[in-house]
């Protein structure tokens, strides 16, 4: 048993449990389904310097926030204790290309030779984990929602604004992955 | 749990995140480790289907694997037809609460906020939840980028008023 669940789990089985998150929170206490709003009770609770935007009841809304430490919990235990031990598979073209930029260590969920501490002063460092985190944020808040919101929690009650929005995200990704990033990891 | 109904602030909080706290009845603290559980477990998956990983997200943009379509097309399915199971059946929560959906409406935020969100979930292969899951696998430096989504979301907070929506 253990053995299986140590292996990367195939779509069909992750997607559906991820699903069924959505009917999860809303029966457990009329929950809807997203996570970027932690980052907006972040500010409210910290720093919310008279902006309205900021200004509401954040201590209502912490069940969110246990969800998130929930995430970084269960992050820990199957890092810890359901570890894939064989080498992670990729497709051979992106291999290829990562390889040219000089990305070769692919162990783990992502790249070691972009993101650490040593990198974050560099050029390519800062832009990927300073500006990158910076347009998540910037960009949920704007669009009302992120993956969770509006390409799960959104799609799932059929809402079209959640549809443009999820849209919108690809497109970005697109553009991103493809055009600009090939460019930032040259640098 | 005492009922409480502060409809101006709940205006302000439902204004345009969409995740909003529908539930009218107050709790001790202690009924949120049921969300926590959840989020444990929802955490797990992120993992183990590698939902988090950089590469996969890297993959789904330049249309090398299926793995992340699958994933999300899957979610979604399950997640509409629960929730036409809750409208149909009219299924309460567990306090007996009427479950509630409202409809978002469309502004431009949809359109620009996407966009550079986009951006930026392609740059770090993370959005907000995998992001936490990132620190949890020891990449203890992605706490730099969830400070920087924080400040993020400030800024936009900042300048609300003056972009357009």
């Amino acid at each position: 048993m253990l053995e299986f669940l140590k292996q990367p789990w195939p779509w069909y089985i992750a997607g559906p449990l991820v699903g069924l998150t959505v009917p999860a929170l809303l029966i457990l206490g009329n929950k809807n389904f997203g996570i970027s709003a932690n980052l907006r009770h972040a500010c409210a609770a910290c720093l919310p310097a008279n902006i309205s935007f900021f200004k509401y009841d954040w201590k209502k809304e912490i069940w969110n926030i246990f969800f998130a430490v929930g995430i970084l919990i269960g992050g820990v235990i199957a890092f810890s204790f359901l570890a894939n031990p064989n080498p992670i598979i990729i497709n051979e073209n992106l291999r290829t290309e990562l390889a040219s930029y000089g990305i070769t260590n692919i162990n783990g969920m992502l790249p070691q030779e972009i993101f650490s501490w040593e990198n974050l002063f560099t050029i390519k460092g800062f832009l990927m984990m300073v500006v990158g985190g910076f347009m998540i944020g910037f960009g949920s808040r704007y669009a009302g929602g992120c993956t969770s919101g509006h390409a799960i929690s959104g799609l799932s009650n059929l809402q079209l604004p959640s549809l443009i929005a999820t849209c919108c995200f690809f497109i970005g990704g697109l553009f991103m992955a493809n055009i600009i990033l090939p460019i930032i990891l040259s640098l | 749990m005492k009922n409480i109904d502060k409809k101006i602030d709940f205006e302000t909080r439902s204004l345009d995140t969409v995740c909003i706290n529908e539930s009218h009845l107050e709790h001790k603290w202690y009924h949120n480790i049921k969300y926590l559980m959840v989020g444990l477990l929802f955490g797990i998956i992120f993992i183990k289907a590698e939902i988090i990983s950089w590469y996969r997200i890297q993959e789904m943009f330049r249309f090398q694997s299926f793995h992340m379509y699958g994933v999300i097309g899957s979610a979604v399915i399950v997640g509409v037809i629960s929730v036409f199971m809750i409208k149909k059946l009219n299924i309460k929560t567990i306090y007996g609460e009427k479950v509630e959906f409202h409809d978002k409406k469309f502004n431009k935020g949809q359109i620009i906020g996407g966009l550079i969100f986009g951006l930026g979930w392609a740059i770090t292969g993370a959005c907000p939840g995998p992001i936490f899951a990132q620190i949890g696998t020891g990449v203890t430096v992605m706490i730099v980028t969830l400070f920087f989504a924080i400040v993020g979301t400030w800024v936009y907070g900042y300048f609300r008023d003056k972009l357009p929506h």
